[in-house]
């Protein structure tokens, strides 16, 4: 594998950070946004200027400082960081714009203290993408959770307050108590935290000690909310929707999810879990979360709160595409980071829309909604479709390559959970939408003519949206990057 | 027993310092009154000093002054030789010099403690300044 | 010039306490700069000091020229030419820093304070660079006596409390001078390299292992190593806050450091773990340690006070660290000496903040110190997650240390103590942070806007601007970690510990 160093990666996560005084010393809300729109815009171009690079199938690195041997603050720009750093980069100029409407739409208090977060949120998320070694990774992991607790409680009321304790309790509690020992016991086994395309454990321990190494490290990371370690995510959407839209649907959780995924290729590596036979663990783990966590939308009134458990559930389509590890299995996997990002946040950006325009939070509120915001609620239907992975969205290829996957692993019974759960988020999805255009409005909120969101949040989610169709069409640079990696890691072309 | 008391006769110095000693921590911990517990700290630290004086102690030694200093000339080199056997080790009693005052610097900032906290309480006895602290 | 900073570190400071006490009577104005001076003229010698063992390796300094064993002699290896940088630059910066606050809280007072200040750094120092163990207890005592006078300046129950640490404190002295005077009867000698020497054909000896162990109580008492701390949250918490700021980071770690002194240089590694073979009990004492403080902290509803009892943890980490007999765990516990003085020193110089501020600490005058301090309370979050240990703040890099020490020699209870104290850690500091963030809660529920808050009272400048410094070295020693280690820790330590 050639590499060359630069400086970019660091650049790359440092632009947003460096902004945050530049926040906080404007005088006037334009003169801020209009910053954090130049770092996102910079981070976004910082991030696109390396891809070319990496679709050659070069690799990028920078040492900051070495700590220990095998254990440096070190970034490496692969494939799939790179697939991790578009998808949220990108998204993150959308939920500026977003975020302005929305914030301003409600007034909201303390905003220069929200975008400086939000900078800071993402820088860690851009360093988690581009690490070279676990160090690295838990270090970003660990500023990303810090980072959000402010977002998280930024009503600063009884309900945010007791959100946040739970959020910290989850999250930070599970990466102290499990993850960090983790990555100790590693660093004493191999003497390296290194990342490798086949891990570093292989050959250094047990297969007990591997097996509660993957525990530790799959449940330490409970960002990525595999069950039962996923009740601070339903609880982190007190936060305004911009927040859950990005951090909650897309930065935060998929962080989590990227370091798992990340764990179980670079430390433990494929072949390591197939000769322990540790991937039906992970299937079963996964299958669990992706099932319940239908089950529990299904239940939910509460749109915020529905999406928050469906995302539970669709994270868990991305650990368990890695714990079936066959190719196509690890492709769909890493595929769904890109799919879902986009369908949930646009979903999400709804959620935000109808709530600046009307002031609803429940899903009972919104029958007939369709004819007062058709153009939010046509987006809703996009969104939806592409998480259930209907064509004509995106959200199609990643299902079918999982699909694939479980097929050629063999293992019908995950065939079976995926379709069921198909069926599921269908069933939670689609009443929505079918009230919203097509039942006589018991509100007269909605018997008016058509009254959208401001234009700052309206536009975003119509972006996000037709993004996620053209994904049918265009699944590039995701897929070729979900397929290089996968080539890179087991060896195979597909 | 015959054992025992030899070995207490023959290390007699080591056992007064520790039943000094003993007493001393006694005061401290069992005493009440802040000045007694003082009274306690400054007997502990004199047991110390005396353990170190004793330590000294060489028997048929004599006080560690050199009779004849290295200016008297025509004197045989034989002379000139100082036999460490016959004198005390000095060094103990010039460190416990230096231990003594630090002793009296710690025994004048407890005194100054506790008038201070006189001042505050109007008494001296723990118990009672501990109820006073308690019922703020 | 530079052949003389082994004395000059100890002589400018000792000349300038009597200088700024004489000065008091004539211009109380001048006492601050004399200070700031002296303490300069120290940290610059003792920086010097570490870059020339860096370079050229153990300087031995005779003081009056006179050779040890006779003379006393001023060792500066490795060790403690870090130690010495740790405890002068913390000196110097904390008495920038606290210049309003003790002009606050002591009026009149200064000149003395001051004085003593200056004197117990000097103690401090002293303690650090000397090679004699006798010399040491002197240099102790000086250091004890100066802090008693200083924390007993404090609110109405400090000079109770004092008096309390105050017999404690002699006690310790006391053992250790015990534990000396065996040394010296079965070495002769009080010089530490010499007593090194002459030891090794007496390590079977009773006396030996007295003078280990009683010097060992001694020194434990001084650093309050659970359960030997009950003296030290009062007398902190009751001690005006520039007192508390010089003396909680830097007395309790000089005393660990002492202790891997003993260990390390005067009963060197073989005896210590290889013939005492009390390594394992005094882990799990460090162990119980670690879990009383964090409990016992989470106890308290007064900011000051817990994070006293967070210090009484953290030198369960260091004994425990220094105690685990291998490489790893020594480097933890040395570097940790460095890392906790510094984040205890920005949390206590964040609470004379809000001392100079607010009336008090407890935790319900905090309410909205946020929207009142927010940059005191930004670096207040920078000590928390020092101390929780995030990266890349330095207290991960010494956590991790110390962790992989416990695994490597097989203690996996110490490794679940620090990892539950870094938990509690982060209970106990959001738990201030949460009161600070949220309280008083706006009226319009979920939706409160600028002009309801109170408005911004953040301390002066000439508090923030040294703070700030602390914060940023927090995380600027963290991220140089690996220097510190291979160019100093790695030579502080023994060869003979693998």
């Amino acid at each position: 594998m050639e590499t060359i160093t630069s400086i970019k990666p660091l650049l790359a996560v440092l632009v947003s950070l460096l902004v945050t005084p530049l926040l906080v010393s404007s005088r006037t809300p334009n003169v801020r946004e209009a910053w954090t729109f130049v770092a996102a815009i910079a981070k976004f171009l910082i991030v696109l200027s390396m891809l070319p690079t990496i679709l050659k199938g070069t690799e990028i690195v920078y040492t900051v400082a070495e700590f220990l041997p095998g254990a440096a603050i070190k970034f490496r720009v692969d494939s799939f960081g790179m697939l991790f750093a578009l998808v949220s980069s990108s998204l993150w100029i959308i939920t500026t714009v977003y975020s302005i409407g929305y914030m301003r739409g409600l007034k909201e208090h303390s905003q220069t203290r929200y975008f400086c977060f939000f900078a800071i949120a993402l820088s860690a998320t851009i360093g988690v993408a581009f690490s070279a070694n676990l160090l690295t990774l838990y270090l970003f992991y660990e500023i990303l959770s810090l980072a959000t607790y402010p977002l998280v409680c930024h009503h600063q009321d009884h309900e945010a307050r007791s959100s946040g304790r739970k959020y910290l309790l989850y999250i930070v509690g599970t990466s102290i108590g499990l993850a960090l020992p983790a990555m100790l016991i590693s660093y004493n086994l191999a003497g390296t935290l290194e990342f490798g395309n086949q891990g570093f454990l292989a050959g250094t321990a047990s297969k007990p000690l591997i097996g509660l190494l993957l525990f530790m490290f799959i449940f330490g990371f409970a960002k990525a909310a595999i069950m039962p370690f996923h009740s601070w995510l339903p609880a982190a959407m007190v936060a305004p929707t911009p927040v859950s839209a990005l951090l909650h649907a897309v930065a935060v959780v998929k962080v989590g999810v990227f370091s798992v995924v990340r764990v179980l290729t670079g430390v433990f590596g494929t072949d390591l879990l197939l000769s322990f036979d540790l991937g039906s663990i992970i299937l079963v783990v996964c299958s669990f979360t992706i099932l319940v966590g239908s089950l529990i939308a299904l239940s939910q009134d509460g749109l915020k709160r529905m999406l928050a458990f469906s995302t539970i559930a669709q994270l868990s389509y991305i650990v368990l595409g890695i714990g079936l590890l066959s190719p196509k299995g690890l492709t769909g996997g890493m595929l769904h980071i890109a799919m879902h990002a986009f369908g949930k946040i646009t979903l999400f950006f709804c959620a935000g829309a109808i709530f600046v325009a009307t002031g609803k939070k429940n899903i009972s509120e919104m029958i007939g909604i369709g004819r007062r915001m058709p153009i939010t609620m046509g987006a809703f239907f996009i969104g939806a479709l592409s998480i259930t992975g209907l064509p004509p969205c995106g959200g199609f290829w990643s299902k079918w390559y999982l699909l694939l996957g479980s097929l050629e692993a063999n293992q019908m019974a995950i065939v079976v959970v995926l379709l069921l759960s198909s069926f599921l988020n269908a069933c939670y999805f689609m009443p929505i939408v079918y009230k919203a255009f097509f039942c006589k409005p018991e509100d007269s909120l909605f018997e008016n003519k058509v009254r959208e969101a401001p234009v700052c949040c309206v536009v975003p989610l119509v972006i996000t949206a037709v993004i996620s169709i053209v994904f049918l069409f265009y699944p590039e640079p995701f897929l070729e990057l979900a397929t290089m990696t996968v080539s890179r890691i087991m060896g195979v072309q597909i | 027993m015959g054992d025992l008391l030899q070995i207490i006769v023959a290390k007699y110095n080591y056992w007064i310092y520790i039943t000094l000693m003993m007493i001393g921590l006694y005061a401290m911990i069992g005493k009440n009154n802040l000045v007694k517990k003082i009274v306690g700290m400054s007997i502990f630290q004199t047991a110390i000093i005396l353990f170190y004086v004793s330590i000294g102690v060489k028997k048929g030694a004599t006080i560690p002054i050199l009779e004849h200093g290295h200016g008297e000339h025509g004197h045989s080199a034989a002379a000139l030789i100082v036999h460490a056997v016959d004198y005390v080790n000095p060094l103990p009693h010039v460190l416990m010099l230096t231990a003594i005052v630090v002793g009296v610097a710690t025994l004048g900032v407890a005194l100054a403690l506790a008038i201070k906290v006189h001042n505050r309480f109007n008494t001296l006895e723990e118990d009672e300044i501990l109820a006073q602290i308690r019922e703020k | 010039m530079s052949q003389q900073y082994p004395a000059l570190l100890i002589i400018v400071p000792l000349l300038s306490a009597l200088l700024i006490s004489i000065t008091g009577w004539i211009n109380k104005r001048l006492c601050f700069p004399i200070a700031v001076a002296a303490l300069a003229v120290s940290a610059y010698s003792c920086i010097g000091l570490l870059l020339r063992v860096v370079d050229e390796g153990v300087i031995v300094y005779r003081l009056g020229g006179w050779d040890p064993p006779m003379g006393i002699a001023y060792y500066v290896d490795h060790l403690n030419a870090l130690v010495l940088v740790v405890v002068s630059v913390v000196a110097l910066i904390n008495l920038i820093g606290s210049k309003k606050s003790i002009e606050l809280e002591m009026p009149g007072k200064t000149a003395p304070f001051y004085a003593l200040y200056v004197l117990q750094v000097t103690g401090l120092l002293g303690v650090v660079v000397t090679g004699d163990a006798f010399n040491l207890y002197v240099l102790l005592e000086i250091t004890a006596l100066s802090g008693y006078a200083m924390l007993a300046m404090g609110d109405d129950r400090a000079p109770l409390s004092t008096l309390n640490y105050l017999y404690i404190g002699t006690i310790g002295a006391c053992f250790y001078l015990l534990g000396v005077g065996y040394l010296y009867i079965v070495t002769g000698s009080l010089n530490m390299v010499d007593i090194a020497n002459i030891l090794p054909p007496l390590y079977e000896s009773k006396a030996v292992l007295a003078a280990f162990i009683i010097c060992l109580v001694g020194v434990w008492l001084k650093m309050a190593f659970f359960p030997l701390h009950a003296w030290l949250p009062n007398a902190y918490t009751h001690a005006p806050s520039a007192a508390s700021s010089l003396i909680a980071p830097l007395v309790t770690k000089v005393m660990i450091y002492v202790m891997i002194r003993l260990i390390l240089t005067v009963f060197t590694p073989e005896f210590t773990f290889n013939i005492l073979a009390i390594s394992e009990p005094i882990v799990w004492l460090a162990v119980v340690a670690i879990f009383m403080g964090a409990i016992l902290a989470l106890a308290e509803r007064n900011l000051k006070k817990m994070l006293t009892y967070i210090i009484v943890a953290e030198v369960g980490y260091m004994v425990g660290g220094a105690w685990l007999g291998n490489r790893l765990g020594m480097t933890g516990a040395i570097l940790h000496i460095v890392n906790d003085a510094l984040m205890t020193l920005c949390a206590f110089m964040v609470v004379s903040n809000v001392a100079y501020k607010l009336k008090g600490y407890a935790f319900d005058d905090l309410k909205g110190l946020f929207r009142k301090m927010p940059f005191t309370m930004g670096a207040f979050v920078v000590a928390a997650l020092s101390m929780i240990g995030v990266p890349p703040t330095c207290g991960f890099f010494s956590k991790w240390y110390l962790i992989s020490g416990a695994i490597q020699s097989g203690q996996y209870a110490f490794m679940v103590a620090l990892l539950f104290s870094s938990l509690v850690n982060v209970v106990l500091f959001f738990r201030v942070i949460e009161i600070c963030f949220y309280e008083p809660f706006s009226d319009h529920h979920g939706h409160g806007h600028d002009h309801h808050a109170e408005p911004m009272a953040e301390a002066p400048v000439s508090m923030l601007v040294p703070l700030y410094v602390v914060a940023g070295g927090l995380i600027l020693v963290g991220i140089y970690t690996s220097d510190i280690v291979n160019y100093v820790i790695e030579f502080a330590i023994p060869k003979s510990i693998l």
